[in-house]
């Protein structure tokens, strides 16, 4: 068993009876699945809006040298500089070379998932730069030393009284501080920061390959005074993030806010095309563009498993998952959780190390009836488990009861060899383990075969 | 009309009764009831466990045993929903080809055949107790049933229907799932049985036994005030051939 499957288990028992998470989330996501039902109503035929937008993201997955070619040209044409980042260490090296050759003492960063996977903050911290978080939630889980337990929505896991709670420790400000008075505060704070720092860090939502820019979706403006104040703006985006052209933009945006947050269209959408132009007002001197593959070219060379690399990152599949509200996101100690996380991580960090988070589903499908782009998710999960098991990573005492499985089911005889009373001492000497305290084991009896052959005497 | 009755195996092996109350159902419509004893399992736990090889070994199996041409009905959303969904992936271009692909198009998950195929809705059953509806996941995702259940429930003399919250959230079976990762598989089937005891309702009702296997479960371990049935098991009552 993998150190990480070892520690998932002992993770989940722990949270997937604890009453006050459950309650948690169970609110804060009963909000948003409020807000998209309403958002959904903007379409008058969403299935059509969902298959076009599978369509093009599919497009690009078979062909995503070509286009990240053509994105590459057009962007440098606009004076951006592009960086090509294999892995994570790449990336941060990347990032930490920019710093100093700009001298950098202070970075903000805006909300990017990618940062997170390339484990960004510490590196810097340690080299002296100070990182702050600008994005609210973000904010909130730095403030607590924390993880983001949601792609979309960081903070998730926290109560409005737990957040008071929080800020009340960290800055003594009045216990009962509202959610207004929290942003209003937080804002002050950082406002200041924005003016002072000397690089803006940001992701990238979506990467517009017919005129070489990127855009990023965001609902606080803390995304565009990244971009815009500091002298030297770096963005960290994922290759797979390309879509063909500027014209896709009208349905990709407002596919991602109406599945991300239910809105119809999210209150800031910046596209930028490179560093500032002599005869532009604003923007930052330079401007670099870190490309991280990080194992998303080893997702694209599996035949059926590359789909997920259409995924626009909005957190559906997150919400409607009743596996992530019932263990929630730190549980799965990876960057992207829920499924679409349970799909591409043993992809990106290794199958031998993550495939049993490929194994933590019901299949119930309920991810699969809501991605944006038509990702067939828990169909996907079917293939990693296939893998894992072809691999040889799978526990080698279940892969006997696979085949003692196969052999009796192949053969009627085998099945009508043993009474029930046989079957159930069987079952449980060798499923009571597995099967837990918390549940009672089904009880045999005589099958529906034999009674059938006794009444028609054969 | 004569049909092939396809009983999965732990149905076969855990809930005979269903099996037999099924019979019961298609003699009532005048349809004549084959049942081959030699099949077994369709092979979806090993296919959704990842041993494909396994899986593909006990399809073979299955669709020898039911290629007679005739319609094959069952009581099981996902078993069917296996066979429609999921063999081609083991199937599609080999030599089972066109017969895997006249099985699917022959073979129905009981509520589904009664209501859309044989349009029957109204079976005379009497069922003078409260019930909630749980809808499988693969009844409702995989198979893809609608209203079906509730239509035939709704026929049912003397019942009382009440929706229990997230009637459609997953039991947390899931098939080997529900031993892989017992401590989540279990979180949800309490939040489902919870779900169902605030409706004040007697009975779950579902199409899919997995689910009430696994409902049950963990009814019975903390003795709670609340039993499961399967569809086929209230339309069977209250009446006889």
């Amino acid at each position: 068993m993998s150190q990480q499957k070892e520690q998932f288990l002992i993770d989940t028992e722990r949270i997937a009876f604890d009453e006050n998470h459950r309650k948690v989330i169970k609110f804060n996501i009963s909000k948003y699945d409020l807000a998209v039902d309403k958002g959904k109503r903007q379409y008058a035929d969403l299935a059509l809006a969902r298959s076009r937008a599978a369509r093009i993201k599919r497009n690009v997955v078979n062909d995503l040298e070509g286009y990240l070619k053509e994105f590459e040209f057009n962007f440098q044409k606009n004076g951006g500089q592009i960086i090509w980042a294999v892995d994570d260490k790449e990336a941060v090296n990347a990032v930490l070379e920019i710093a100093r050759k700009h001298q950098v003492k202070t970075v903000v960063k805006s909300k990017s998932m990618v940062s997170e996977e390339i484990d960004l903050n510490p590196h810097l911290q340690a080299y002296g730069v100070e990182t702050l978080e600008t994005d609210l939630g973000e904010y909130i889980v730095q403030l607590a030393d924390e993880r983001p337990y949601h792609i979309v929505t960081p903070a998730m896991h926290k109560s409005k009284e737990d957040i008071a709670q929080l800020y009340h420790q960290k800055f003594n400000t009045p216990e009962k501080f509202t959610p207004e008075e929290i942003t209003y505060y937080t804002r002050i704070k950082l406002r200041e920061k924005f003016v002072k720092a000397d690089m803006g860090i940001t992701g990238g939502n979506f990467l517009i390959s017919d005129i070489g820019g990127i855009a990023v979706t965001e609902n606080e403006g803390n995304g565009v005074l990244s971009m815009s104040f500091p002298k030297v703006h770096v963005a960290i985006v994922g290759i797979e993030k390309i879509i063909p052209s500027m014209r896709d933009l009208d349905l990709f945006w407002s596919i991602l806010s109406t599945h991300g947050t239910g809105q119809k269209i999210t209150v800031y959408n910046t596209v930028i095309t490179g560093p500032r132009k002599s005869d532009e007002l604003d923007g930052p001197e330079n401007m670099y563009l870190i490309l991280l593959d990080n194992g998303r070219t080893n997702l694209a060379n599996q035949e059926h498993q590359k789909l997920a690399l259409s995924c626009i990152r909005c957190g559906a599949c997150l919400n409607v998952c009743p596996v992530y509200k019932s263990i929630g996101g730190h549980a799965y100690e990876t960057t992207y959780s829920g499924p679409i996380g349970s799909v591409i991580t043993p992809h990106l960090r290794g199958m031998e190390e993550y495939n049993h988070l490929s194994f933590a589903s019901s299949l119930c499908g309920k991810c699969t009836e809501e991605c944006p782009v038509n990702i067939p998710l828990h169909e996907l999960l079917l293939y990693n488990r296939r893998d894992a098991v072809k691999a040889g990573f799978t526990d080698k005492s279940f892969n006997l009861v696979m085949k003692a499985y196969k052999i009796a089911m192949n053969k009627r005889w085998i099945i009508e060899t043993f009474s029930p009373n046989v079957k159930n001492i069987g079952i449980s000497l060798t499923f009571s383990n597995s099967w837990g305290p918390r549940r009672k084991l089904p009880v045999f009896q005589t099958s529906f075969t034999e009674r059938w052959k006794k009444m028609h005497n054969r | 009309m004569e049909v092939d009755l396809f009983i999965p195996c732990f149905i076969d092996q855990l809930y005979p009764d269903t099996g037999f109350n099924l019979v019961k159902i298609l003699e009532k419509l005048g349809i004549q009831v084959h049942y081959n004893t030699k099949q077994t399992c369709c092979g979806q736990m090993a296919f959704n466990s990842g041993y494909w090889d396994e899986a593909l070994s006990l399809g073979e199996k299955f669709i020898k045993d039911f290629s007679t041409g005739r319609i094959i009905v069952g009581p099981s959303a996902s078993c069917i929903g296996m066979v429609k969904n999921h063999y081609p992936k083991l199937f599609h271009n080999t030599s089972h080809h066109n017969t895997y692909k006249e099985i699917q198009s022959n073979i129905f998950e009981i509520s589904d055949f009664l209501v859309n195929h044989l349009h029957i809705t109204n079976l005379g059953a009497r069922f003078p107790h409260k019930v909630t509806v749980h809808d499988s996941c693969s009844a409702l995702r995989e198979y893809g049933l609608t209203h079906e259940v509730r239509t035939l429930l709704a026929n049912v003399k003397d019942i009382e229907i009440v929706e229990m919250n997230e009637s459609d959230t997953c039991c947390g079976f899931g098939g080997t799932f529900s031993v892989k990762n017992e401590a989540i598989s279990t979180s949800m089937a309490e939040q489902k049985v919870k779900n169902a005891l605030e409706t004040g309702a007697e009975f779950i009702v579902s199409t899919e036994s997995s689910c009430l296997l696994h409902i049950e479960a963990y009814i019975k371990k903390h003795n709670l005030p609340i039993k499961t049935i399967h569809i086929v098991d209230i339309l069977a009552s209250g009446w006889e051939l």
